[in-house]
Order: C-alpha cells, then structure tokens, then sequence
C-alpha cells in the first residue's frame, strides 16, 4: 500500500494469472506498494480455474508440478500486502505528461458498474494472457460448437460437458490437454483432428530436449487418452459440420502439407458437440493503445516486442506471459518474477538480485524458443481458407461472409484486415475482431505475407457511457480504502 | 484505358476526396491512375464520420461548396450501390436555452439566404422527431438536407464507378515530382519507379502539406485530431443527427485547445456513434480520457437513455485542416500542372463530390460550376 491516500502504488499489475501473480508478490517481497487487478473474481488465469478437480488425472495437486507452483503464489499473495482487486475489468491504461499511470476499471458484473475506477501507479505489469484463436469452417455457428479452451475452462469450473460424444479439432498441444480432460469427465470423444502434422517438433530436439517437462505432460495426456480409446488423426480438419439446431455429425477432410484440403477424403463421424480451437493468440489492446511495439508471431497474430527485462518498447510499462508470445504457465511465472525484479530495480535505481535475474532469463530464452517451435508447427498454412465456402460467415458478429470479404480485396482494394474490416464491418461486432481478426488478415493478404492487424483498439472491454461521463470525479487513488469500491 | 505507367491525370491519394476526383475526371473522358501508399480509405477517411452537413455551415464559399455537394451525393446515391448506405436522414439541431435558441435562429435565417432550408421545431415537438431526447430543451431546427454515407465504402465505390478509365497503384508511396525542363509536371517518382502523366492532383489530405513540397510549393496543412465514440449495436433509437447548438462555434473555431460537442447519430449497422472532438495536437494517438469523458457526457445530456448503454470502440482520425478553414481546391499557379484538392477538414467526405467536379472541370478547362478563387491554393503565399 503507498505510503499515502493520494500516492500512487509503486507498481499496478493487470492480470493474475501465472505472470501476474508471480510478477506482484516478487515485488511487493522487494518492498514495493503493489495493486493487482484482475477481471475474473479468482486468481489463478486461465489455466488454474477452480475448482481443479476435473483436471486431467486423479489427484491433479499430487501430479501436477503448475498446481504446487501455483498454491505456492496463492499463499505468498495472501501473506503479502498486495491490494487484489478482483471483479476489475480494466479498459484502458493511459498517462498524462510525466505523471504516473492511470489504470482504469469497471466493476459490477460483467464491468457494467456505473462508475470508472481509477488507479494510479509508477510502473505497470501487463500480464493480461490470451484468448483463443480461431478459424471458420461451414457450420461453426451450429449450437453444440464450442472453443476447446472454453470447453476445458467449464470443465475446470466445474460446469457442465459441451456434449455426450464430442470430437476435438483444430491444432495445437491443448486439443490433448482438452481431449483428455473430456474424456475423464465422462464423455466419449470418438476422435481428435489435428491439422498438421505434429513432425515439426523433430525439427527442433534441442528445444525439446531442454524442455523435458514438456515431454513430461506429454505423456500424461498421451496415456489418458489411450486409457480412453481416443484417436488422434493429424494433417485433417473438419471441413463441415452438419446438423442446424445441434450438431448431429462433422465432415473431417485430410490435408495437404499446405493445410489445402484433400478433395473426396471426407469422412463422417456422429457426435453431439465439436470443440475446436486453433491454439491462443495474445490479449494486448491496452498495450498496443500505449503505441507499445510487437513482433508478428506465428499464424496471423501479433505479440508484445519485449526487451531482455520483460520491458515494452514504452518505458515503465512491461509485460509477461502470454502478452509476450504463447508458451504456458511455467514460463509465464519465470517472467513475471523477472519484470517484477526489473521494475523494482528501476524504482530503486540499482539492480537487484542479478544472479536471480540471469538465472530467469536464461530459463525464459530455453522456454520461449520451445515455445516459438512448437507455435510454427501449429500455425495455420495458406491453405486452410481452402475449406471456406463462399457463404461462410467469417465474421459472426457481423454476419460478413468469405466472399464478401473476397471482393473487398479483389473489386474495392482493401489491402489488410483493417481496410476489410471498414468495408465490409468484418470485426466491428460485439467481440471486436477477437474471434476472426487472424482469419480476416489472412483472407485480406490472400497470396501476399499476412500482415497481423496492428490495429488499436482503446477500449479493452466495453464500457457504459456513464462511467465515461463521470471520468472527471476523483476515484479510487486508493481503492483499497473505500469498500463500496 | 491508361497504359501500365502513362495516364491523362495521376491523384495522389485514395481517400474518399481523391476517390471523388478520379470519377468525375474519368466521367470526363480523362484516364486516371490513383496512387496510395496505403489501401483504399487507409487515411482519414477511414477513420471519419460520414455526415454530409450543410446545417453546420455559414453562408459563404464553404456552404457553397457544400450545397453542391449534396445535390452531387444525391445524385451518387442513385448511381453507385447501396452499399455506400447513402440516408437522407436529416440533421436536428437543439438548444437547451432560450440564448442558445436565439442564435440558431438567427443562424438559420442566414443560412436561408443561400438556399438552406432549416425548420424551426420548438420545444413540444422535439420529442416527435426524436423520441428519446432529453426532456426540458429550448427547441431546436431541423435540416432537411443533411444526409449520411459510409465513408470508405464510398471512396471504394466512386473509385470502382469509374470503371476502366481508373487505374488503381496501391501501396506505392509516391516520393518526388518529375517536371520539364519549363517546370511543368510530366510525373510523379514512386517507390516503384516513375509514372507519367500531364497532370498530379494532390488528394493527399491531412498530409497534403509534404506532397505540395515534393513540388516546391507550401500549403500549410495541419492535423486536427478527432476522437469518435462507437456504441454496442442497438436498435434505431437515434433518427436524425443530432447536436447542441455549440456544436456550430466548434467547427468554425480555429483554436488549438480541445473542443467538444457531440454529434449523435444512430447507424444502418446498428451502433449508435458519437463525434467528434476537435484539437491541434499534432499526429498524437494517444487516448484522452477528458475527451471520452466530455463526448460520454455531452452525449447523455442530448440522450439520456445513453447512460447505461456501453461503449465498444473509440478512434481517432486527423482532419486536414487548413488556417482560414476552407480546402485548397484547383490549379496551383506556381508549379503548371498540378493541382490540389485537400484540406477539407472535418467536411472532406461531405465535400468531395464538389470537389472532384471543380477538378474534373479544371482538367477539361471546362466552365466551373461555381466561383474557385477562395480555394485558391496559392491564396496563403501572400500572408508569408
Ligand atoms: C484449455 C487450456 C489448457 C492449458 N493447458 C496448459 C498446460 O497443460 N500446460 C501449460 O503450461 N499451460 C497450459 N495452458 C496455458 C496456460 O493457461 C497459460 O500459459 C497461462 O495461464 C499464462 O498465464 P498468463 O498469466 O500469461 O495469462 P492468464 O493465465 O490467461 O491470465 C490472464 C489474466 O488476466 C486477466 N485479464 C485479461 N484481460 C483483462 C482486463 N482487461 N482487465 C482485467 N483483467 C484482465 C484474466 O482475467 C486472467 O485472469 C493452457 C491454457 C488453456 C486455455
Ligand atoms: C473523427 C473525425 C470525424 C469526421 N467526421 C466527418 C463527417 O462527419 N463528415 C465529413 O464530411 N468529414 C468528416 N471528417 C473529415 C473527413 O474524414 C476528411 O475531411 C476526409 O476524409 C479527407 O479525405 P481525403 O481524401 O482528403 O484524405 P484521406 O482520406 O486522408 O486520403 C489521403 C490519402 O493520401 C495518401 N497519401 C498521403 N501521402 C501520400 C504519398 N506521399 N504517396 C501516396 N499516397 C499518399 C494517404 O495514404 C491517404 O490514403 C471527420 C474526420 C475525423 C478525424
């Protein structure tokens, strides 16, 4: 807690996932005043949703290596005196000349409180994560078709089954991870359709040799999933999904190297629901709204450009976990507690703990390039627009199908997603682009490069007009301080 | 039909000014090859509004200019697709006092002179034209004439309208001005390479300015940044457009410091947007939580049932602004050959059609439809 009301926290981190956690009770163990807002009323991400009981085997906390790494954060959190704010949606990130930041939040369910809360602090950790990527097909929008991560994330909570018999498909280690925690949870899942080939990984034995626990949890799924009778057929992907008020059956084609499907290799399997997913692209409008450099990452997506401490290309402003690149929870916790030592050092205006920091660099640079591995093999080739039909709706909010799309490139000289996008409002709808942006692009660059949009887009979640109009009254310097906060 | 690098005319801009001066210059019998470094509507038009006012304008060369335009965008409307979602939809204009009723009404009556047609409302019928107004205002005028068009679809429209004559380079940033040994131009240099033609119109917007000196020649066009405010998609609950009376001082004003007055309007697709900020504080992005707060408050004023609507979406755009508030539009005497049609401000998309007419004109040494000399490009060397 600063010193005073009206001082700012030394550091506001926004997440509190793996990164973020780690990123806030390093530094409020070097002493530093620490605020950590978090959307979600839980700590713990995307990946420690509780209760975790339905994760992967009988005794997750005996097994699992993350659940005692993340238990181990939980207490150091509850013994520091970092401020948690739970239920804090925050919109944006802003800074006047010279002065501190200012963070600002709706609360409420869903942040449609009526009043904006501000918090101001020196330095900020962006720890916000990711959300799922994914890529249309005929018959995505039939109920019953789920994100294999919003598949998992129920289960984790300890929700319902998307289906009885649900296949999983699209690409990406999670589908095993999301195959087996189905398939332990009672359903039956006749298949799992991954689009490439999974050979990828060959190509980098250092990587995976460095990372043996990788290996580790490999296996774990890989013998749940045999203990379940669950296929894995790589180079295919659904190309069709039938049924209209539910999923009855997918189509699943095989793929060429270039992910082009295999004409007359369609084959139908029954099920009730589909979760799919294309593995998870980085959530970093606030930063990118800062004007904050990134880097194109695999697939049509963009991650924070970062430097050897975690720092954005704007100075005091760092970030961690999935902002910076998709590569899981361990590596997200190694470079939280790097930022979280870089932003203390430069609060104090010397280093600290340098063994410790190139201890966590070395181990971020193993992680990282595994990661990065791993993310080639799985991204989208050219040819998965491919499996598009004209009257595919890319964009569901907006209902913009892939031949609209098409012409906006050919006939009106739209050139990347932003340009579709104002032609056609593909990625104008409620979600913003979050769930077609990456098709979009690549369906905009058609043979050209995909150019990731690097589009800004200020308001990290919705916003009611009325917490905009009240900006002006003074709120929450220390909203630990105000219960009604 | 232009060949691969030869054409009667090259605009240098695709936004919806330079879009609107490739039509008609083609409609004319002219070849055009239109040269962005960017897509199609990648620069201010792309991130404008697209009102087509004639209610915001003063009697004089701008109103001109504008009326014009509206007969043009009338008559678009019947040529190019629906999808440009052209809506005479008409412009409201309140006053929340009896001041403030006094000056729309004297502003009107001007106005009326040079062919406006503004009906005043009083306070008992606002709500019969808008339903969900606040309650408690002064009255207010209705404009019959303003209308709306989505910007970029437009540009790609007008640009696609004029078929085989219109020769599009996109992603080619144009970086110098070939010229004669008499210094006339005979051509532009891109990153690509040289493209030649007898004639360069600048549609170059807000960055105007910097192709006038690849030339040689100062127009001193300025940025002018605006923030827009784009609400979660909702019912038709906004009919016309609708702003408070302080909305006209803003436009005409050519201060640096921030101004708001929020125009609302409701949108064919849904959202309702709420525009637009105005302030001079150069190419800068970076989100003004005072300007959001003022256009959110303002906003809830005019709309009360606005308050628990959320925002999805805000942007900024920069209007090419000019000191006296007027567009340079024609030949520029200094450099034979060139022509500009920028520094249309926060009214470009309004007045485009007009404006690629005069050019069109220009090109052909036709008569123009109305007098050009207060658009003058040359009309700022003086005041050096
Ligand atoms: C289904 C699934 C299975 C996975 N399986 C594995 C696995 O087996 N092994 C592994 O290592 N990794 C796995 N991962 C990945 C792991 O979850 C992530 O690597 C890890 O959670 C990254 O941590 P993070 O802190 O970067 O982000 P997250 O854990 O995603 O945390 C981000 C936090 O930021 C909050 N947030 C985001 N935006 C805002 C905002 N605007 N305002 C306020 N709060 C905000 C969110 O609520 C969230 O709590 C899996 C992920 C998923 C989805
Ligand atoms: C928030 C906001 C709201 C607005 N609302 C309205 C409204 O309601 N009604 C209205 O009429 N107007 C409105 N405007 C103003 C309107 O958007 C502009 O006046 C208009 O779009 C200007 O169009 P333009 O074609 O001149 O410029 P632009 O659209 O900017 O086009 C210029 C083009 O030139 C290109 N270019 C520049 N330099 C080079 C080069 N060297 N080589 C190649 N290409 C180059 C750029 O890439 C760009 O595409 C608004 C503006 C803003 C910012």
């Amino acid at each position: 807690m600063p010193a005073s009301a009206s001082d700012p926290y030394d550091l506001a981190v926004i997440g509190a996932g793996s990164a973020g956690l780690a990123g806030a009770v390093t530094a409020a163990g070097l002493g530093l005043s620490v605020v950590l807002l978090d959307a979600s009323p839980q700590t713990g991400g995307q990946f420690y949703r509780h209760p975790a009981r339905a994760i992967g085997a009988a005794r997750p906390e005996a097994l699992h290596h993350d659940w005692r790494a993340f238990a181990e954060l939980r207490r150091r959190l509850e013994e520091s005196d970092v401020s948690h704010l739970a239920g804090h949606h925050v919109w944006a990130v802003t800074k006047e000349d010279g002065g501190p930041w200012a963070v600002h939040a709706v609360t409420g369910a869903d942040g449609t409180a009526e009043r904006s809360v501000r918090v101001r602090a020196r330095t900020v950790l962006l720890a916000t994560g990711a959300y799922e990527r994914q890529l249309p097909f005929p018959g995505w929008a039939v109920p019953g078709v789920v994100g294999a991560g919003g598949a998992q994330a129920m289960l984790k909570s300890g929700l319902v089954l998307p289906g009885k018999r649900v296949v999983v498909a699209g690409s990406g280690p999670l589908l095993l991870a999301v195959a087996s925690s189905l398939a332990t949870a009672g359903a039956q899942v006749p298949a799992v359709i991954e689009a490439s080939g999974y050979l990828g990984y060959a190509r980098h034995p250092r990587a995976l040799a460095a990372n043996p626990q990788k290996l580790v949890e490999a296996a774990v799924h890989g013998a749940a999933l045999l203990r379940h009778r669950v296929r894995l057929r790589t180079r295919s992907a659904v190309t069709e999904v039938h049924g209209t008020d539910r999923v009855e059956a997918v189509t699943v084609t095989r793929l060429d190297r270039d992910w082009r499907p295999v004409r007359g290799t369609g084959r139908r399997i029954e099920c009730d629901a589909l979760a799919v997913g294309h593995g998870l692209a980085p959530q970093i409008e606030l930063a990118t709204t800062l004007g904050c450099a990134t880097r194109p990452v695999a697939g049509g997506t963009s991650a924070l450009a970062l430097d050897g401490l975690q720092e954005t290309s704007v100075r005091g402003l760092w970030a961690a976990g999935e902002t910076g690149g998709i590569g899981g929870a361990q590596l997200a916790r190694s470079e939280g507690e790097l930022a979280g030592l870089a932003a203390a050092a430069r609060l104090y205006g010397h280093p600290v703990h340098e063994g410790r920091v190139r201890e966590l660099q070395r181990r971020r640079d193993r992680m990282r390039a595994f990661a990065e591995a791993m993310a080639l093999s799985h991204a989208p080739a050219a040819g998965w627009t491919g499996w598009l039909t004209d009257d595919t709706d890319v964009c569901r909010c907006e209902e913009v199908t892939a031949k609209s799309i098409r012409e906006a490139v050919t006939d009106l000289g739209a050139r990347d997603a932003h340009t579709v996008k104002l032609l056609t409002r593909a990625g104008m709808g409620w979600c913003q682009g979050r769930m077609c942006g990456a098709a979009v692009a690549c369906l905009a660059a058609g043979e050209a490069a995909v150019e990731p949009p690097a589009e800004r887009r200020p308001f990290a979640v919705p916003v009611p007009l009325s917490a905009l109009a009240s900006l002006d009254e003074p709120t929450g310097i220390r909203p630990d301080a105000s219960p009604e906060l | 039909m232009p060949t691969r690098n030869t054409s009667d005319v090259i605009v240098v801009g695709a936004g919806v000014v330079g879009a609107a001066c490739a039509y008609y210059a083609a409609r004319a019998g002219l070849s055009v090859t239109v040269i962005d470094r960017g897509p199609v509507a990648g620069g201010t038009t792309g991130a404008g509004e697209g009102n087509l006012l004639v209610s915001d304008k003063e009697p004089g060369p701008e109103l001109d200019l504008a009326l014009l335009s509206t007969e043009l965008w009338r008559e678009l409307a019947e040529l190019l697709p629906p999808q440009i979602e052209y809506e005479p939809k008409g412009g409201l204009v309140v006053a929340s006092g009896e001041a403030g009723m006094r000056a729309l009404r004297d502003f009107a009556a001007g106005q009326e002179g040079a062919g406006v047609r503004a009906e005043e409302i009083p306070a008992d019928r606002l709500q019969d034209l808008e339903p969900h107004l606040a309650p408690g205002l002064a009255g207010g005028f209705h404009y019959r004439q303003d209308a709306q068009v989505m910007p970029a679809l437009a540009a790609a429209h007008l640009l696609r309208a004029g078929g085989d004559r219109v020769r599009l380079r996109l992603g080619e940033e144009v970086t110098g001005l070939l010229t004669t040994a008499d210094g006339s131009v005979r051509g532009v240099r891109t990153v690509a390479g040289e493209v030649h033609a007898s004639y360069v119109v600048n549609a170059a917007g807000t960055w105007g300015g910097e192709v006038a000196r690849l030339a040689g020649v100062e127009l001193p066009v300025l940025p002018r940044r605006g923030f827009v405010l784009v609400t979660e998609p909702l019912p038709r609950v906004v009919r016309h457009k609708v702003y408070a009376a302080d909305y006209v001082a803003d436009v005409a004003s050519g201060s640096a410091a921030l101004q708001t007055s929020a125009v609302v309007e409701g949108t064919a697709a849904g959202p309702v947007l709420i525009g637009a900020s105005r302030e001079r504080v150069g190419f800068d992005r970076t989100l003004s939580t005072e300007v959001l707060r003022r256009l959110a408050a303002q906003a809830t004023a005019l709309f009360p049932f606005l308050a628990g609507v959320r925002a999805i979406r805000t942007y900024a755009g920069f209007r090419p602004y000019l000191p006296d508030h007027l567009p340079a539009i024609g030949p520029d005497p200094r450099v034979p050959g060139l022509l500009h049609a920028c520094g249309h401000e926060g009214a470009g998309v309004g007045l485009a059609p007009a404006t690629g007419l005069l050019i069109a004109r220009a090109l052909s040494e036709g008569e123009p439809p109305l007098d050009m000399s207060p658009f003058s490009p040359a009309r700022f060397e003086a005041a050096v």
